[in-house]
């Protein structure tokens, strides 16, 4: 094993300028979001989502990455919250269990800023978002945070008495913080 | 009978908050029964916007107080009503912040933060921490439980003193109609 170390590090120091990452860390990788209710800001996230990323940094637009948030993991702040928003009128589990964020390009800002475009599907239904996100690298991981602004009345997220946006605002920006990494490191 | 009266201030603040607290009261305990609803939301602003107002009146009350003294009570009281009343007074001066504040602490703990009139962030006095929010709020429900006995008792003994020793206990924080009686 020990022979081996070096012609590996040599290969991680080389593989430094053109690094795909492509194997995203679940446990070091958080989905959180902010609802407002009557003004008040209140935290939520979500404790289950599967993603896959190729990303390189020197080619951007040939990135892909895909969450799939596990819906039922929801924590949206108390008890009487995520058993409400699990049921019929919100993300409805039962028929709907999963949302999923799926990229359709990347373009680069610079200064490690990009822009993702992608589509959105919850309950059903489907929308165009534009994501912007940052990159930096940690150690061998790279790090990616973005928003995806989601405006949870375009998905019916909160029907009926819940649809008025003066009491739950209709924006919910859900903040992602996804570690990924390299390929050549993946571990099966 | 002519009566020394507290200052038009001191009742003007009396009254608001005395209006304010029993409306709290009864949303408190209504509201917390509700299933989750957009009503119930609205109701728990209505209700935390109202109690930081109180909180925000009693310590401009307390300062009125400081720099204002209070009328004597009717020398016809025993001496013990009067020892009672003033032990009284000094519950309800600390349950009229003690209620609010348990209340801020509770939203703070439970992660609802306070926005005064949903337009005012008001800093959160602790952190996040959902068991210590579950106990606030128990604390909140029985030091509310308290100010409403003591509430009740605090109105039962002026209205005892007005109607029935007829001492004039209770027109000290009522307004006449006599300018010359007005102290502002």
């Amino acid at each position: 094993m020990k022979r081996l170390l070096l012609p590996a590090l040599l290969l991680a120091s080389f593989s430094a300028h053109a690094v795909e990452y492509s194997n995203v860390i679940a446990e070091k990788s958080q989905i959180v979001f902010t609802s407002k209710q009557m003004g008040v800001p209140v935290d939520g996230k979500f404790g289950k989502f599967a993603a896959t990323l190729n990303f390189d940094p020197a080619k951007a637009e040939a990135a892909k990455a895909q969450i799939d948030i596990d819906l039922a993991s929801v924590d949206a702040g108390s008890k009487d919250a995520n058993d409400e928003v699990v049921g019929k009128g919100w993300f409805n589990v039962k028929e709907f269990p999963k949302a999923r964020f799926a990229t359709t390009s990347v373009k680069a800002l610079g200064n490690n800023r990009f822009e993702a475009k992608g589509q959105m599907t919850i309950k059903g239904k489907t929308r165009e978002m534009t994501v912007p996100f940052s990159y930096k690298a940690d150690g061998a991981n790279g790090v990616f945070e973005g928003t995806l602004p989601l405006q949870r009345t375009q998905f019916g997220i909160g029907e009926g008495p819940w649809a008025d946006t003066s009491v739950v605002a209709d924006e919910v920006p859900i903040k992602f913080r996804l570690v990924a990494s390299p390929g050549t490191a993946a571990k099966k | 009978m002519t009566v020394l009266r507290y200052t038009r201030t001191a009742m003007l603040l009396h009254w608001l908050i005395a209006v304010l607290i029993l409306g709290l009261f009864g949303l408190g305990i209504y509201m917390a029964g509700l299933p989750l609803s957009p009503q119930k939301l609205k109701l728990y602003s209505y209700h935390k916007w109202a109690g930081i107002t109180v909180l925000t009146l009693a310590l401009l009350r307390v300062l009125w107080r400081i720099t204002h003294k209070p009328p004597p009570l009717p020398a016809s009281q025993p001496h013990w009503q009067q020892l009672a009343a003033h032990a009284g007074h000094g519950l309800l001066y600390v349950l009229i912040f003690a209620a609010p504040i348990s209340g801020w602490l509770m939203s703070s703990a439970l992660g609802f933060p306070v926005v005064w009139f949903g337009v005012l962030p008001l800093p959160d006095l602790i952190a996040k921490n959902k068991e210590l929010g579950e106990l606030l709020k128990l604390v909140h429900q029985y030091l509310n439980y308290s100010f409403l006995a003591i509430v009740v008792g605090h109105a039962l003994a002026a209205i005892k003193h007005q109607w029935l020793d007829r001492d004039g206990t209770l027109s000290r924080m009522l307004p006449t109609l006599n300018p010359e009686e007005n102290r502002s």
